[in-house]
């Protein structure tokens, strides 16, 4: 997985022309933000909820080793059984090893961005596992063979219509498109089984509670609660990083990532795991099994791209980006896309290969402004460019053009100079909307470039037109 | 007649090369607002580009330059929010390891204002209810950094129905336009759907024109305008409408 400045232009140019997916973009990241709002505005203060918050991650991330071993012990003593896994061959080794001590050939999955992260799926599949994603936006993604393309709604690029053809497809009869109830009620039906079938049930999880050692899973489908109670083992994997000291910062955690996410006070399932079921339980897995995957988080800490580690992946940023909204998910060809994932993918993953990821953004700031935790992301998007500079990831003509610019802007005579030539050279090209340039040679695509002006303003201005003007 | 006030004028590089009559409508209703105007002659650019694109030494040095010329002044005006917030936000930050220059920078944050914004609140321009005439319907965009960094939202509005003209809102008016400086010549594919989905909310909002307050932002939309859609900076109508208004109250007194 990369994404190259010429690879994320041409993925995004696929998704621009691609009327259907940007009719679902629309409509769903509208949605979001719309149902985000209004579930803000009932809050009676939203501003002051977050900037707690914001206290509570902080706090919590600069003494993150306390927290995590304070979980693991509470965890242990409730009979989870946990694992650390430095990266992602670490968790999926750690996984397939569960599988195949319990003799599992199928495995259910609640939605986890963790899991795509490490690549879970390749690895079950490699040692003979068939995993299938239970939430019905990952399943169907992973029936058409894509990748999700948003946090919390990784179909969230297909319309409706799209989205019935695929369930009648493995139904095998024709589904009515505009009929919700039997679309999931076709789901369900071709769902129950694997859940009743499934050796293991694998989830990601939203958060971690130390004060109890309990997991937090929120979905809105059940098939979360489905995943961690049926099949006779639970494994969950999950970022270090999402670690709440006690339940009451679980609780301002919780509040505002299902606002954040869907709009929702609470989302419809929420999922409490502190250790397998109990002798006298009714159902439950036998065995817990919680996977920290740090993968290159624990790099981050105490440096300038900590406060990325506050994330607690509610997709909003995802909802508010314009670049999002216009290039689709998929031009980041990462599980984390948008604003978020345009900072943590190249620090977990490489700036090399992500290259155009920092640069994928006209640093509008909607993404800070609707973060629960108010996350600074253009600071440190402007911080990874910095990085591609000094590590001469831009490429060369790129940085002598912008250090020439600098060198011209920095001396009013250079300006007069430079301004000069480029008025004679751009004589032939002047037309009445800017710059005629042929359409290879113009940078700006489809976009007419302005021409220099006849005079500059400081040449008015010197010529003393300007004395009185207008008084 | 007392001494009027004098402020800088920091025309920013895009107003002083490619869009000057916007820098001469600026100086216009700064004289208008009863205020002297001084261009110094040295400036160049805020250095935001360099800012934008991680190259922070060469930002650093032109903020230093900017901030020598225009420390003597009481009040500097820019006419685009984007510049301001440049100077008004984040000099301070970018200044931080030069102690001296860092105190300079903060002084100078604390003075230096968008155009809009010294209108409505320095100078009180113009009177409430100058605008009688009608003068029909706008729709206004707000630049990111104007609206999000320097928090300002209203004074451009209030100025525009100040002279007299109905502000239709767009969809989305803080969505970007898909400038970003160098992004909409990294990423012109991105860019250019960007601005397209702004001048579609725009058209629907109606009116005669996009108005807006950066000239980033104008030059960026006027660069994929139809024909006969009009993209303006809010100096330039403001001042063809104080001079409409001003040649109406001379023909009626």
């Amino acid at each position: 997985m990369t994404a190259t400045l010429p690879q994320f232009r041409r993925r995004a140019s696929v998704a621009i022309a691609d009327e259907r997916l940007q009719q679902a973009l629309d409509r769903g990241t509208g949605n979001f933000r719309r149902a985000r709002d209004v579930a803000f505005a009932e809050l009676p203060d939203a501003d002051g909820l977050r900037d707690h918050f914001k206290a509570i991650r902080t706090a919590t991330l600069a003494d993150l080793g306390t927290y995590l071993q304070r979980w693991e012990a509470n965890a242990s003593a409730a009979g989870t059984r946990v694992h650390w896994a430095r990266d992602g061959a670490e968790a999926c080794a750690a996984v397939v090893e569960i599988a195949a001590r319990r003799g599992a050939t199928s495995a259910v999955k609640g939605k986890s961005m963790a899991t795509e992260e490490i690549e879970l799926n390749q690895a079950l599949e490699a040692a003979g596992v068939t995993a299938t994603e239970t939430d019905l936006g990952d399943w169907l993604v992973q029936m058409a063979g894509e990748t999700p393309s948003h946090i919390i709604a990784p179909a969230i690029h297909k319309t409706r219509e799209q989205a019935a053809e695929l369930i009648g497809r493995l139904a095998g009869r024709v589904m009515p498109e505009d009929d919700i109830p039997a679309l999931t009620a076709a789901a369900r039906e071709l769902l129950r089984q694997r859940f009743l079938d499934a050796g293991i049930g694998i989830t990601g999880g939203n958060l971690m509670v130390a004060e109890t050692g309990s997991l937090v899973l929120v979905t809105n489908e059940g098939n979360g609660r489905m995943a961690t109670s049926v099949p006779p083992v639970h494994v969950a994997v999950i970022g270090i990083e999402k670690v709440a000291p006690d339940w009451d910062a679980a609780a301002v955690w919780l509040s505002l990532l299902a606002r954040s996410a869907s709009g929702q006070p609470l989302s419809v399932y929420t999922s409490i795991v502190t250790g397998p079921r109990l002798p006298d339980d009714a159902d439950g897995p036998e065995e817990v099994h919680v996977i920290l995957l740090d993968n290159g988080r624990s790099n981050l800490l105490g440096g300038e791209y900590e406060e990325a580690l506050q994330c607690i992946r509610c997709g909003a940023c995802l909802n508010a980006c314009p670049v999002y909204g216009e290039a689709g998910g998929h031009a980041y060809d990462s599980p984390y896309c948008g604003p978020i994932g345009a900072v943590v993918t190249p620090l977990l993953f490489g700036l090399e290969r992500y290259e155009a990821l920092p640069q994928a953004s006209s640093l509008c700031g909607a993404c800070r402004e609707i973060c629960p935790v108010r996350i600074d992301l253009p600071r440190m998007l402007v911080a990874l460019r910095r990085d591609q500079e000094e590590r001469a990831i831009t490429p060369w003509h790129l940085r002598w053009l912008e250090g020439l610019a600098a060198r011209i802007l920095a001396s009013p005579r250079r300006l007069r100079l430079a301004t000069g030539l480029l008025r004679w050279l751009q004589r032939p090209l002047r037309g009445r909307r800017g710059l005629r340039l042929p359409g290879v040679l113009n940078p700006a695509g489809d976009r007419a470039l302005p021409a220099l002006a006849p005079r500059s303003f400081r040449q008015m201005w010197a010529a003393g037109e300007l004395e009185e003007a207008g008084s | 007649m007392p001494e009027r006030e004098r402020v800088a004028l920091c025309v920013t590089c895009l107003v002083d090369q490619v869009v000057p009559e916007v820098g001469v409508a600026t100086v216009r209703l700064l004289h208008r607002a009863g205020f002297e105007v001084d261009f110094p002659a040295d400036q160049t650019c805020c250095g935001q580009p360099f800012f934008n694109s991680g190259r922070h030494s060469e930002a650093a040095e032109l903020a230093r330059r900017t901030v020598a010329i225009f420390a003597p002044y009481d009040a500097v005006v820019l006419p685009s929010g984007s510049c301001t917030s440049m100077i008004a936000v984040e000099y301070p930050h970018l200044l931080e390891p030069w102690p001296e220059w860092h105190a300079q920078a903060t002084a100078l944050a604390a003075k230096t204002y968008e155009l809009t914004s010294f209108l409505v609140e320095r100078a009180g321009w113009p009177p409430a209810a100058a605008g009688r005439l009608e003068a029909g319907r706008v729709t206004y965009h707000d630049s990111c950094h104007m609206c999000r960094l320097l928090g300002s939202r209203e004074p451009p509005r209030e100025l525009l129905r100040r002279c007299g003209l109905e502000v239709a809102e767009m969809a989305q008016a803080d969505r970007c336009c898909g400038f970003g400086g160098l992004f909409s010549l990294r990423l012109p594919e991105v860019s250019n759907a960007m601005t397209g989905e702004k001048l579609r909310q725009a058209e629907a909002a109606g009116g005669q024109m996009v108005v807006t307050a950066d000239p980033g932002c104008l030059l960026q939309m006027r660069g994929m305008a139809a024909p006969d859609q009009r993209v303006e900076h809010v100096a330039t109508v403001l001042d063809a409408r104080a001079a409409d208004l001003k040649s109406g109250a001379e023909a009626s007194g």
